[in-house]
């Protein structure tokens, strides 16, 4: 139980997956312009991150492991989350369709967002457990999207702003980033 | 446009670091050291050149639908290749590289070819296109993990290039998570500024 | 001095350099004794470190302006040398000129200048510089001294290290190690009691900060000490740079939320974090992280306890 805790708090805030880790930089500075679509960009991949780590675990235990094909890892788990993802958004297309207007093509992007491939290999690299993998992927998510949320916080006051023409956009976004990922430091060490 | 032009604009004009603004998440990860940048940066063409040419080969045969998990596999198959030659034959590159190798697959840069470019063009063209982005992409990698390694070890490809400065004492940010976000964005912000100023 | 009287209207306002200047007049006055002290303590060595930092935060900030083609007299309406000040009373008296330098221009250019100049900024820039010095020259952001540049551990790093701490007298009146600003709890807290009474920050911020910090450091349980509710929260408000931060950090008008419920809610947050971090981290002192999460938080506080109307008394001012 312990161990779920201490996986918890280290995917969130010791070795947040934006903020630490690099994963999911490009939804990241992409999607979090307004903090309503940010919150719903952070729930859908919450799902999709969870969902990814337990069906990656069951295949990786019981067909590539036994077969000896874990050198397809990369190929089957990224079809896995490619399926996974197209699921989710006929869901969410069904049941908010300004949402998923809102989130356009960010959407099908969350298929090649590096923190849901990563954290599933990640999760086979620590060899965890089925519980471990899935509460991983769980925290993990709610790190990207706690900072997503916080990040489109700070840019939607931001819009008001002067910024230098050359700054705008991109660059003030990573500098940002860097402030608030410099911020987390904090953390460091608290486990 | 000419080949030469598809070649080229991969580099310079449409540099896909710093003017599309794709592969951001490789791009921070391993610019802690040139050699990492580089081996990464050279990894990436590899994957992109192949898959740009078989996408291209296939792109009569592709249905539409499903055009994007089809590139997904064909991408996967590359980045999988790539990273089992590597843990061969550079084992101590592939494991500083860690988890970003097979993450080549994600990389948005490789997908957005596919999709705007090679799944459109010839054969050739799509080569060039993959050749030229790819040394775009290597170019841009190198830059910003030699000011990374530079300030915040001292050292460029693990040399000590700083040494005739005795008092130098390196600026750790620099190779930790937040001094790789500020670089990227003064850097672009830079570039940006210096686009303007030509135009 | 007469204060040209500007329209009444909602928030964010626009500062005219008018009110500013005199703000951060005071701000600097209030600051005064604290620094005063820093001096008397250890030695006329760190009026060097004092001067670098604020001359390189406004130099910076002329500097930049300069480039951006924008009037130069918001350089000299007072908010480059307070935020050069409060990083130079932020780091410890054995820090080389250079590194204060340095810090003041990152402070100014990248804490401030690029998100727009003053009132745009998330973070506050003195500590945003600070942290990214914490992180860039980590030994020397440590090496804490004594009177006569004696190496010595501050109190808080005593505390950890399970050794005996300065009493409490010692702690209030400023008798121990620590960054230049942080030590003389006293003088601090005169300082803050004069900006209160000049409505200059809102004492909410401090009384939050403190109070939480206070209440957890005595409630939670840590490894020397695994039972609730028998900490040393005396300790643990005078020590390390608390005051210093809850006064005159947290209460930065750009960088905190504009509600009076939000303002308690981040003196709140600040306080938990900081006091997580100092009972349970890897650092021994977390104020200025603490502070950093919270600016980073604050449209998000304020959004949401704004409340959705106007005219609504929720939240009100």
């Amino acid at each position: 139980m312990g161990e779920i805790v201490i996986i918890f708090f280290s995917a969130i805030l010791i070795n947040n997956f934006v903020l630490i880790r690099f994963l999911g930089i490009c939804p990241f500075l992409g999607i979090s312009q307004k903090v309503e679509t940010a919150v719903g960009m952070s729930l859908a991949v919450i799902f999709v991150m969870t969902v990814a780590s337990l069906a990656t675990w069951v295949v990786q235990t019981y067909v590539l492991l036994p077969y000896d094909l874990v050198y397809l890892r990369t190929i089957v788990f990224i079809l896995v989350i490619a399926v996974l993802v197209q699921f989710v958004e006929m869901v969410i297309q069904k049941s908010s369709p300004t949402l998923y207007q809102a989130l356009g093509v960010y959407l099908p992007l969350i298929t090649t967002n590096c923190a849901v491939l990563g954290v599933t290999i990640l999760n086979l690299n620590e060899a965890y457990n089925l519980l471990q993998a899935l509460a991983h992927g769980f925290a993990a998510a709610v790190g990207f999207g706690l900072a997503i949320v916080v990040f489109a916080g700070i840019r939607e006051r931001l819009e008001l702003a002067e910024i230098p023409e050359a700054l705008q956009g991109f660059p003030i976004a990573l500098i940002i980033a860097g402030l608030l990922s410099i911020s987390f430091f904090g953390f460091q060490g608290l486990l | 446009m000419n080949d030469i032009k598809v070649l080229w604009r991969g580099i310079f004009d449409e540099n896909p670091t710093f003017r599309l603004l794709l592969g951001m998440c490789p791009t921070l990860a391993v610019s802690i050291a040139a050699n990492q940048g580089l081996g990464m940066g050279l990894a990436t063409t590899a994957v992109l050149v192949a898959s740009n040419i078989l996408i291209s080969l296939l792109r009569s045969v592709i249905p539409d639908k499903i055009r994007i998990p089809c590139f997904i596999v064909v991408i996967a198959t590359f980045a999988t290749m790539v990273d089992l030659i590597m843990a061969a034959f550079v084992p101590a590159l592939h494991q500083v590289l860690g988890i970003f190798i097979p993450l080549i697959v994600v990389n948005c840069i490789i997908l957005q070819r596919a999709e705007a470019f090679a799944s459109k063009n010839t054969v050739w063209r799509s080569a060039l296109d993959g050749v030229g982005m790819g040394i775009g992409f290597t170019i841009a990698l190198l830059m910003v993990s030699a000011i990374r390694e530079i300030l915040g070890s001292g050292t460029l490809f693990g040399l000590h290039v700083l040494g005739f400065w005795q008092s130098f004492e390196p600026m750790r940010i620099m190779v930790s998570p937040p001094g790789a976000f500020i670089v990227l964005g003064l850097l672009i912000g830079l570039i940006n500024s210096l686009s303007m100023r030509r135009v | 001095m007469e204060i040209n009287k500007l329209t009444v209207s909602s928030s964010p306002h626009l500062h005219s350099n008018n009110t500013v200047l005199r703000a951060m007049l005071w701000v600097l006055a209030a600051l005064t004794p604290a620094t005063l002290f820093a001096v008397y303590y250890y030695g006329a060595y760190v009026v060097v470190i004092l001067l670098s930092s604020t001359a390189a935060a406004v130099a910076t900030e002329a500097l930049i302006l300069k480039l951006r083609r924008k009037p130069l007299r918001a350089a000299v309406d007072g908010s480059a040398a307070v935020t050069g000040l409060l990083l130079a009373l932020n780091v410890p008296a054995s820090a080389p000129w250079w590194l204060v330098a340095i810090g003041a221009g990152v402070a100014i250019s990248i804490g401030k200048q690029v998100f727009g100049g003053i009132g745009h900024n998330p973070f506050n820039p003195a500590l945003a510089a600070r942290a990214i010095l914490v992180v860039s020259w980590p030994e020397r952001m440590t090496r804490w001294v004594g009177p006569g540049l004696v190496s010595a551990a501050t109190p808080l790093a005593q505390y950890r290290a399970g050794v005996a701490v300065p009493a409490h007298a010692d702690l209030f009146l400023g008798l121990r190690p620590g960054s230049l600003g942080e030590m003389s709890v006293f003088l601090l807290l005169l300082g803050g009691a004069l900006l209160i009474y000049l409505k200059i920050i809102d004492w909410k911020i401090p009384a939050s900060f403190i109070g939480t910090v206070a209440l957890l450091t005595w409630a939670l349980p840590t490894e020397g000490q695994t039972a609730f509710f028998a900490g040393n929260p005396l300790f643990h408000v005078l020590s390390g740079g608390l005051v210093l931060g809850a006064f005159f950090m947290a209460t930065d008008w750009t960088t905190s939320p504009l509600t009076k419920r939000g303002r308690v809610v981040f003196g709140f947050g600040a306080g938990l974090i900081t006091a997580i971090i100092r009972l349970y981290g890897g650092l021994p002192e977390g104020v200025t992280f603490a502070i950093l999460i919270m600016n980073a938080c604050t449209p998000l506080i304020d959004r949401y306890t704004l409340g959705k109307s106007f005219g609504s008394t929720r939240g009100a001012m």
